[in-house]
């Protein structure tokens, strides 16, 4: 068992949606990202995916693109990142944590080192967006280490080719919920249902939803029919512009509660 | 062994370790169909007579091999023998690709066309055939690229297409196809991604060499007619390296025929300024393929630098990356200034303005002309011509024409 894996499973018997804050490393403040973390965590996460910034990231919208940005011009890399797992490690231990970013810092600072520091510091899994099923001997090194790789699937994808993503997929399976860039457009949550219900049937791991979720109500309607609901450039967006770490802290705080509550509060519709 | 070069890449789009598809899962499908597209279009004996009708009648094709030969005896070695892709419609080798990929769009139906540009020579080749087939297109161009190339940008508005600045990153032609691809993912149902170069993910390497690989085939019978034998060298310009690729491909299993690739070298590779991604990169991932690329030790990709805003990119096609590593092909840095003299001599020598591109070729084939003897041939893609470039020379030498 792995903590994402044993997390799922918790989350399972509980009845309880899963909910994944997506957060840029280093974004709003180098400084505030371990208490960022945490903060995460006490507002209801039950994974936090950290967003490894690249200079060119393709499939980012303009918040994500921006945070990676103001991250950069801080130096903040794959160094300090893990160091940062580590720290966040000393005081949680089950809150698996996923890394999100792009091959090519991975690839230069060296995927068999960054892999056994990864999991040395305390990551759970990477996704690496562009790096899809067809790359997988790339990715290697990270499942040999014992990092579990998420894969994506998207509306585009068809059903002979989600087979192989399902095969492929440990930890859980990324839906996104739209062919689009991260933080764009309305999500049409129909067509979303439809799609995550016939991939549930098909995958062994739980399935998350991203790309598109702002808000509490669009959380609670996605995890109406999905494992797990992963918000991202609502969040950073949120938290864009704080002063310092505290700022950074009370803005997640007041941003997850709502949604958390929505989240719990279909749990308890489901039960009565 | 022998290494049979025209059978690269493979089924994955891998040119050894080099190619393959790096992107979102949103585009592996679009990609997918684009690949069967052009695989059943490629070898389809009607697609390659419209592609041929289009490249004479459209394109003026074939272009001529002219003998340079006031600028060989000023260099006093060996004779330099210019393929003329300035003279095509539009002024360079772009549009043997625009008009192929344009083709494939019309066969798969799409509505829309996209496409990135960092000069503005592909923009301009792109919107040209969108007029053409009268479908609307839509050009990224990085912010700081839309201000120095104003003139091709308002050629594109001439030709009818909307030029999108972009914001993000650099504001050049990386940030441009990182733009492109965004727009393409969002719009992957009606819209046909038209890249401007050897780069991208499978297919694009391959297709948009095998469009460009009219520039070699047509050399090759040239110089077997006019001189009766193959070119001792090739010289060509390498950014993303499409003009090179174009002129390469025909010659790689012709084992006597020396390859150079003229890569930018802005202020000099030590100076860190340059767009030298096969002489200075490292082997990496950008763009959606592996290839050499010019980044820090955190693997963010770096700024490049060249007068050239057509060479100015941190990647390179995939293919030369592995001509490289297989020893097939020798790349070399040309600096801006080299760059310029090449210019200024072509110009006064021969009456030909070139591309600040194509002069860094015409900058190599000098220094390769000065070291062979006078009997042997060196052949250089002159891959554009230099009106674009008259406003960028005036302003380095301190005149302001408008």
């Amino acid at each position: 068992m792995s903590r994402i894996s044993d997390r799922f499973a918790a989350l399972q018997a509980a009845c309880r949606p899963g909910l994944i804050p997506f957060v840029t490393a280093g974004d709003p403040l180098p400084e505030a990202t371990v208490a960022l973390m945490h903060a995460l965590v006490a507002a209801g996460a039950d994974l936090i995916e950290l967003g490894v910034p690249f200079s060119d990231p393709m499939a980012d919208g303009p918040v994500i693109q921006h945070a990676s940005e103001r991250a950069l011009l801080r130096g903040v890399g794959l160094v300090q990142i893990l160091a940062w797992v580590e720290e966040f490690r000393r005081r949680d231990s089950t809150t698996p944590v996923v890394l999100m970013g792009y091959l090519n810092p991975i690839e230069i600072y060296g995927v068999q080192r960054f892999a056994s520091q990864a999991v040395a510091a305390g990551v759970d899994g990477v996704l690496l967006v562009d790096c899809p099923i067809e790359e997988l001997t790339t990715a290697q090194p990270l499942r040999a280490a014992g990092l579990e790789q998420i894969f994506l699937a998207a509306p585009t994808t068809d059903a002979a080719r989600l087979e192989k993503v399902c095969a492929a997929a440990q930890g859980f399976l990324y839906y996104v919920s739209f062919a689009g860039i991260t933080g764009a457009a309305h999500l049409d949550t129909d067509a979303v249902r439809r799609r995550v219900t016939e991939i549930r049937q098909r995958a062994h791991t739980p399935v998350a939803v991203g790309f598109g979720v702002k808000d509490a109500a669009t959380a609670a309607n996605i995890a109406g029919f999905a494992d797990a609901v992963v918000i991202g450039s609502a969040l950073v967006d949120t938290l864009a512009g704080s002063a310092d770490a505290a700022e950074a802290v009370a803005r997640a705080t007041a941003f997850l509660a709502p949604i958390r509550a929505a989240l719990d509060a279909l749990r308890t519709d489901h039960a009565a | 062994m022998t290494i049979d070069y025209h059978r690269l890449p493979d089924a994955h789009g891998r040119f050894g370790e080099f190619g393959g598809v790096y992107v979102a899962e949103t585009l592996m499908a679009p990609l997918a169909d684009l690949t069967a597209a052009y695989e059943r279009l490629r070898t389809d004996a009607s697609f390659i007579a419209e592609f041929d009708h289009d490249l004479k009648h459209y394109v003026g094709r074939p272009s001529p091999i002219y003998h340079a030969q006031r600028l060989s005896q000023k260099v006093g070695g060996a004779q330099i023998l210019l393929k003329r892709e300035d003279l095509n419609h539009t002024g360079a080798h772009k549009i043997n690709n625009t008009i192929g990929q344009a083709l494939v769009a019309k066969h798969m139906g799409k509505r829309r066309i996209i496409a990135e540009t960092g000069a503005g020579q592909h923009g301009v080749a792109s919107a040209t055939v969108c007029a053409r087939l009268g479908i609307p297109c839509v050009v990224y161009m990085g912010a700081v690229d839309v201000e120095r190339q104003a003139i091709n940008v308002y050629r594109m508005k001439l030709l009818g297409a909307e030029v999108r600045p972009v914001q993000s990153g650099s504001k050049t032609l990386k940030d441009a196809l990182n733009e492109a691809l965004r727009d393409w993912v969002t719009n992957v149902d009606d819209t046909f991604y038209m890249i401007g170069t050897v780069a991208g993910p499978h297919p694009y390497p391959q297709m948009v060499r095998d469009f460009n690989a009219v520039v070699g085939r047509e050399a090759r019978a040239q110089m077997l007619e006019q001189y009766g034998r193959l070119p001792h060298a090739l010289v060509a310009c390498v950014g993303g390296g499409s003009n090179a690729i174009g002129l390469f491909h025909e010659f790689l299993n012709d084992a006597d025929v020396a390859i150079y690739g003229a890569e930018a070298a802005g202020d000099g590779i030590a100076t860190g300024r340059h767009a030298a991604s096969l002489a200075a990169g490292r082997p990496g991932v950008l763009h959606g393929n592996r290839t050499y690329v010019i980044c820090d030790d955190n693997g963010q990709i770096s700024e490049t630098h060249s007068v050239s805003a057509g060479l100015d990119y941190p990647g390179v096609g995939p293919e030369h990356a592995y001509l490289k590593d297989a020893g097939r092909a020798t790349y070399l840095g040309i600096t801006d200034d080299e760059a310029l003299a090449a210019f200024h001599e072509l110009a006064r020598t021969e009456g030909i303005l070139a591309a600040l591109e194509s002069s860094h070729a015409v900058a190599q084939g000098i220094k390769l002309a000065r070291e062979l003897p006078k009997d042997q041939l060196i052949l250089v893609n002159l891959s554009g011509r230099g009106d674009k470039d008259v406003h960028t020379i005036a302003r380095r030498e301190g005149l302001n024409l408008m």
